[in-house]
């Protein structure tokens, strides 16, 4: 038995808009892989929540009129590797979700939990950043979509007014057409860990393949937060596909990212790993764009 | 105050319904309400799969999923495998020939996750058996044996040998 005071089981977005004003205090619960689990280690027991796992409505993948890649916040994670626009499209974001922890996990937990969580490691969000997802919250007064720079506050805390739930995330077309994706976790084991460092790489080369039109890149613990490397963006956009090129890059990313020492890893083993994974990610993007280094 | 919920769903094939406390795991409600003790309870946080089932053809760790949300599901446990006449599926005897058993706490778990790699109906390398049996923590075999009983049951569903 969970420790739980009452359980409040949303059936429609409206419903759930509806329970969450009746309940401020309550907790959201999707998946339940992390809420659940802090419930039992007594983290958040006691507390009231409002279960939106049962609100179908809020899973799949679609493509809008606009070209867009639209996913339901409760699309769980093996769903979205599986998914066949996602594989045509952004094929990085299946492959980053993949890796997190088991096959059991990625059946349960969600792509709205995994952002909603606010947590810096989770294998979703440097992705998401890298590819300037954006956000959709619905609340009383109706939708609002915001990028996701903007949604991460700080560790832990996200921006969701107490009317709303998150009900999708965004991907524009603008933001993946042309772009190759690589991403690259760093963990102590292959299942079931938390992300050392993890480096998020999105490529788009001129037609000749010879010059960076443009790069983004994003890290999960680096920082407090999900974050971008915007000092090694600019540096590489308009420079050449060479080896000199991708090893100043990623040396660049140092201006901008500030990971701390933890008991998982040091500070200094963090830069190391950034640098390190910007390297082979850019690399590897490059080599699905067709280019050479 | 206690709060109770109608969950109707089927285990195994039959459909069944209970009045169910909204606190309860799919864990909790397997094994005292219906007596499916294959389930088990390990970390009973999601890490080591002993209480993994398939809930509409997907493994679950049941731990960590709320009995109320099974309203409506079709959920397999070990005790499904059984036949009318009692015998062992093609997947259990593999776990006994190949010695993948041995304390046996971790085995309905991992069975059940082999359930669904072998009724995918495809092939698959060994790096990704592995990859879909890494929801599973055993601290008796060293995986080498469990690998080896699902890697010669698919091959023979395949008819590879």
């Amino acid at each position: 038995m969970y420790d739980i005071k009452a359980l409040y089981e949303a059936s429609s977005v409206e419903d759930a808009i509806k329970l969450r004003l009746e309940h401020p205090d309550a907790q959201i619960l999707a998946g339940g892989s992390d809420v659940l689990v802090q419930i039992r280690e007594g983290k958040r027991a006691g507390k009231e929540l409002i279960s939106i796992y049962m609100i179908d409505e809020l899973r799949g993948v679609t493509l809008t009129d606009s070209g867009d890649i639209r996913i339901g916040s409760l699309t769980s994670f093996s769903h979205i590797t599986k998914n066949e626009i996602v594989k045509k499209y952004i094929n990085v974001l299946g492959e980053a979700v993949d890796m997190v922890g088991s096959p059991q996990i990625r059946n349960i937990g969600t792509i709205g939990g995994n952002t909603c969580n606010g947590v810096t490691s989770a294998d979703s969000a440097s992705t998401l950043f890298a590819l300037d997802a954006l956000v959709e919250l619905t609340g009383s007064s109706g939708k609002r979509i915001i990028p996701i720079s903007d949604f991460y506050i700080k560790a832990g805390t996200v921006d969701i007014k107490p009317d709303e739930i998150q009900t999708a995330i965004i991907i524009p077309q603008e933001k993946y057409d042309g772009y190759k994706g690589h991403y690259i976790k760093y963990a102590m084991r292959n299942a079931l860990d938390i992300t050392t460092t993890g480096c998020s790489v999105n490529v788009k080369l001129c037609d000749d393949k010879k010059v960076f039109e443009d790069v983004r890149i994003a890290y999960g613990v680096a920082g407090p937060i999900p974050m971008r490397a915007k000092t090694a963006e600019a540096f590489i956009k308009g420079k050449a596909v060479t080896e000199d090129t991708a090893l100043e890059f990623s040396k660049q990313v140092l201006n901008d990212i500030n990971p701390r020492d933890s008991w998982r890893a040091s500070k200094a083993f963090r830069q190391h790993l950034a640098t390190e994974l910007a390297y082979r990610a850019l690399k590897e993007c490059v080599k699905l764009c067709g280019g050479e280094m | 105050m206690a709060q109770y919920k109608l969950v109707r769903c089927t285990i195994n094939g039959k459909e069944v319904e209970q009045m169910v406390d909204v606190r309860a795991s799919l864990t909790d409600m397997l094994r005292n309400d219906y007596r499916m003790t294959s389930v088990k309870k390990g970390c009973e946080v999601g890490e080591c799969g002993a209480c993994n089932v398939l809930i509409d053809g997907e493994c679950f760790n049941s731990c960590i999923y709320l009995a109320v949300w099974a309203d409506g599901k079709h959920i397999r446990t070990l005790e499904g495998l059984m036949s009318k006449d009692g015998e062992l599926s093609d997947i259990q005897q593999a776990f006994i020939d190949e010695a993948a058993v041995q304390c046996g706490f971790c085995t309905p778990g991992v069975i059940m996750s082999a359930v669904e790699i072998l009724e995918s109906g495809r092939d698959y390398t060994d790096d990704e058996l592995r990859k879909l049996l890494s929801g599973h923590l055993c601290r008796c075999t060293g995986y080498e044996n469990i690998l080896r009983a699902v890697r010669k049951t698919l091959d023979k569903r395949l008819g590879k040998v």
